[in-house]
């Protein structure tokens, strides 16, 4: 109580100072980033290097300028989107449904759980030649790999959630007499949805991590063959451009997500600011 | 009417919590339960809500047997457990679900403003004090109508000053409606205030070691005489269910030493 009190007396006297500070927190963090790049620049264009193995950040951004205006950025942007999406599409149903089971049924985790656990061990990387050997060398082997990936993080995250459910909350559901699915939708879902969220961008995350790794391993379009085209030819610009192409796609999505659950969190909002202080 | 028959409850380990409890319970009565740690008060009041199941005996409201939650009966638990993703008024409106969007809106502003909480409508419970949190919690159990509330320390994580007005707070609601109250808690106090009646248990296995009638009238002054001296019978009467020699003149400064240690 004597914190909760504590906490609103600050939110009362939260004046012009503390709006600044979270306008000055983020820019802060750009500081670092951005007179790097500056300087680099200033140091490749006064010719004390060449910055041909590491471009200045005005040859980036004319590489990344150019592919989009080829429509070769948006081409392989698209292809690896979609592989993505597949990927993720497919890890989180099977992850969210296998995770319901396991977190309700003790037996099914009983069963189940230790090779889950066990096939969790081995590096992703290293089931490729296998769906190669399956799937085939085109769509179906990247797909089943980013499955793969997305796969555990949610499993994990939803199991955890629902044994997690406070018994306590569940017992004011038996008390108001709720169906079996009443239950789930008024009590279970809302309580797992926080761990869920966190479970799906950590899931996307490994996604976007095991596209690059499939795509590294052959593909003829896709940022990770844009990689492998730099590399080959000796283009470290357009590598870089490809990789900041990731950077925005993967922050994209993340926001997505983040944002489309927040209308169902918001109960939750107000720990956030606690824990960043 | 509430009938408790015979009822026992043995856990499968073998410990026995209950054993051959009968108490029949007048509608609109309040009984205090009070007892030592572990003789099995939470483990009575859970099989009377549908809960748990005795393993001998059993709960009858009116004709029901109850063998699982009862519309008839409501249960405040000694945390508030609001549902922290509901705002406060959802939480008060839980159990109406099924009724038509205007009436439970009716009802719930009514069991808000009963409780005094009408302007944190809208907030989530977290934004609540632990006294406030608890006064959610009576509404929502009331707002069900329930024939039968059953109530376990409900106010024993709370400072004493807010207790106090709680129980003020729960009588006043208590006399909308008349149901019928059963009150687990620690504090004598308490079940003196509240009770028409004040059931001592006993511990291992739980049974009801004394019933003790408190005929004042209410609101009951807790500085009285009065109220002093049913204090000291329960207080006694505690001392006995635990078994503590006591020889009869020295009654009174025993059980006042023996006050702050029974439980």
């Amino acid at each position: 109580m004597t914190i909760e009190a504590r906490r609103s007396a600050t939110d009362a006297s939260r004046p012009a100072s503390e709006r600044y500070a979270r306008l000055a927190r983020p820019a802060l963090g750009l500081l670092l980033p951005v007179v790097a790049a500056l300087a680099w620049e200033l140091i490749v264009r006064s010719g004390y290097a060449s910055g041909r193995l590491v471009p200045p950040p005005s040859v980036i951004f004319n590489t990344f300028v150019e592919l989009a205006r080829a429509g070769e950025l948006q081409r392989h942007v698209l292809v690896t989107t979609e592989r993505v999406a597949a990927g993720f599409a497919i890890g989180v149903v099977a992850g969210t449904l296998a995770g319901a089971i396991a977190g309700y049924s003790s037996l099914t985790r009983r069963l189940f759980d230790p090779t889950l656990q066990a096939l969790r061990a081995i590096p992703s990387i290293a089931w490729v030649p296998l769906f190669v050997l399956w799937f085939g060398i085109f769509e179906g082997s990247k797909i089943t790999l980013i499955a793969v990936g997305v796969f555990f993080p949610v499993y994990l995250g939803v199991m955890g959630a629902i044994r997690n459910v406070d018994r306590k909350l569940v017992e004011v559901g038996r008390v108001f007499r709720l169906s079996d699915a009443g239950m789930v939708r008024r009590i279970l879902l809302p309580a797992v949805l926080p761990d869920y969220v966190i479970s799906l961008r950590s899931g996307l995350g490994l996604g976007w991590m095991f596209v690059v790794a499939a795509e590294l391993l052959g593909a003829s379009e896709g940022l990770g063959y844009l990689l492998i085209d730099g590399q080959q030819l000796g283009k470290p610009a357009q590598i870089v451009a490809a990789i900041v192409a990731f950077a925005i796609l993967g922050k994209t999505t993340d926001w997505i997500i983040a944002a489309g659950f927040a209308p169902f969190l918001r109960w939750q909002d107000a720990f956030a600011p606690a824990n960043e202080a | 009417m509430l009938a408790l028959k015979h009822i026992g409850k043995t856990y499968p380990n073998g410990t026995r919590a209950l054993d051959g409890i009968s108490i029949d319970v007048e509608p609109g009565e309040i009984v205090a339960v009070v007892g030592g740690s572990g003789c099995g008060k939470s483990t009575l009041l859970r099989a009377i809500s549908g809960l748990d199941r005795p393993t001998q005996g059993a709960v009858v409201l009116d004709d029901d047997m109850i063998t699982e939650p009862h519309e008839k009966i409501g249960i405040i638990f000694q945390e508030p457990r609001l549902l922290p993703w509901l705002s406060v008024a959802d939480n008060v409106g839980f159990g109406l679900a099924d009724r038509p969007r205007s009436e439970r809106q009716q009802r719930v502003a009514a069991a808000l403003d009963r409780v005094g909480l009408t302007e944190k409508a809208r907030v989530w419970p977290r934004e609540l004090s632990g006294g406030q949190a608890q006064r959610v919690a009576i509404a929502r159990a009331l707002v069900a109508r329930p024939e039968v509330l059953l109530l376990d320390e409900p106010f024993s994580a709370l400072d004493a000053f807010t207790r106090v007005d709680l129980q003020d707070h729960l009588l006043d609601l208590w006399a909308d409606q008349k149901p019928t109250l059963i009150h687990v808690t620690h504090d004598v106090d308490e079940a003196i205030v509240l009770g028409d009646r004040v059931l001592v248990m006993r511990p291992r296995p739980g049974r009801v070691a004394e019933q003790i009638a408190i005929d004042l009238p209410r609101p009951r002054d807790r500085q009285s005489a009065a109220f002093d001296f049913a204090k000291r019978r329960v207080l006694a009467a505690l001392d006995r269910s635990l078994d503590r020699a006591i020889s009869v003149d020295d009654r009174e400064t025993k059980s006042d030493s023996g006050a702050a240690m029974w439980w």
